[in-house]
């Protein structure tokens, strides 16, 4: 999970998931903590399901918010 | 007089360091920090300086590269210089970015200087001149001096050399020449292949770039019996650090037993990466080091088990050797833990 996913690319992580920013990958602090929470919920669910996914080449898995 | 444009990053600016990399992109007339060295030595006017975040850059790319162009729209430049970044990986990154788009879209020369192991090197090598840069800026005014000379060179309409002759980076574009010794690429290879025959040296003239990949890990068929881990470069500790790990250009790493932990608070963990403000984190660790809902995730039975521990280094001006050995150690920990798969949070 990165922000800075053409650098993932680069470097060949193969399964990407984005975070929304650097300092704070997974949950931006001016939004309230529910909103957080949801978000990071959400990534990291993307992140476990990715896991489970078959993949031939490197892949950014989408994620919706 | 020619012209020039030269790009920096907010700290090189002087406006501040990690507090103001969210900086929007700017253009100023005239000279702003290392302008001052690049207007002495380069055979053109430095006539605008612009900056920009380098978080703004790594995270609103479309729209940071987008403002630029338009700055640049109404100005007239010959040459287009970024940096020098050293081993900044995001300055690095942006830096390419930004040389990449104006290259395309002014079809002027975009120049820029980096050390071998900031990843801007691999992304941008084959577009752009990159020119080959220390580690930190003690070596400003060398990595400067080297780009100016060549953009002379290409200011002046005098013949460039090959990578190695200049030193940039190789880009792998090939381009034909006369041999003084008029040998024919038949005799060359033929001679190559004695030389290998007889185990001495010799230098192709062909190299085949390196490609470190990891191969692809086979999908987790059942998510809900496996065991899952938690590992960071954000570098997430509790408060003492007690590993000592670095803030910066780590070579160590530690390892935190979460497993009686239902989320990591404020004040008991932090980051102690240099490489960005951690005001967020350090306010909520879990921002990094998702431990709350991979617990909520447990509780929901759709994972198996959460590994025990989480581990955790610094990914900032860390080598490329250092981060390798890390993940490597790492790594064997896990496997000999039964770990069956794992979410690197990176930052």
């Amino acid at each position: 999970m990165c922000n800075l996913v053409p650098v993932a690319l680069t470097v060949g992580a193969n399964r990407i998931v984005p975070t929304i920013s650097i300092p704070y990958p997974l949950g931006d602090p001016l939004t309230p903590k529910e909103q957080q929470y949801k978000l990071r919920y959400h990534r990291v669910g993307v992140a476990l399901d990715a896991l489970t996914t078959e993949i031939e080449d490197q892949t950014v898995f989408k994620v919706k918010f | 007089m020619k012209k020039a444009v030269h790009y920096i990053n907010q700290f090189f600016a002087g406006i501040g360091g990690e507090e103001m990399a969210d900086y929007k992109p700017e253009i100023r007339e005239g000279l702003v920090g290392p302008s001052l060295a690049l207007n002495s030595m380069i055979d053109a006017e430095v006539t605008h300086t612009i900056i920009c975040g380098d978080n703004f850059m790594g995270t609103h790319t479309d729209e940071a590269v987008e403002e630029i162009l338009k700055f640049l729209e109404g100005i007239d430049f010959d040459i287009f210089i970024a940096g020098p970044a050293f081993n900044a990986g995001r300055y690095g990154v942006a830096c390419g970015t930004i040389c990449k788009a104006v290259k395309e879209k002014f079809n002027v020369e975009a120049i820029t200087s980096m050390n071998e192991e900031n990843p801007g090197v691999d992304m941008f090598k084959k577009d752009i001149y990159i020119f080959k840069g220390g580690k930190s800026a003690a070596k400003l005014r060398d990595d400067v001096k080297k780009m100016a000379d060549f953009a002379n060179k290409i200011l002046n309409g005098k013949k460039t050399g090959s990578a190695d002759e200049e030193g940039f980076f190789e880009r792998g574009i090939r381009s034909q020449v006369w041999l003084d010794d008029k040998k024919t690429a038949a005799r060359r290879g033929v001679e190559m292949l004695i030389k290998k025959l007889n185990n001495e040296e010799f230098v192709t003239e062909l190299p085949i770039p390196k490609q470190d990949r990891v191969d692809i890990a086979h999908p987790i068929k059942d998510l809900s019996k496996a065991n899952i881990a938690l590992v960071t470069t954000g570098g997430i500790v509790p408060v003492e650090n007690p590993d000592r790990i670095q803030s910066a250009s780590a070579t160590r790493w530690g390892k935190y037993d979460i497993s009686n932990l239902e989320r990591l608070e404020s004040g008991v963990y932090k980051t102690i990466h240099a490489g960005f403000d951690p005001a967020a984190a350090d306010a909520d660790p879990n921002v990094i080091l998702p431990l709350d809902v991979m617990k909520e995730y447990l509780r929901e039975g759709k994972i198996g088990k959460l590994h025990k521990y989480f581990y955790s280094t610094v990914g900032t001006g860390t080598t490329q050797k250092e981060a390798s050995r890390m993940g490597k150690e790492i790594v064997e920990e896990l496997k000999k833990d039964k770990v069956d798969g794992v979410i690197l949070v990176s930052t």
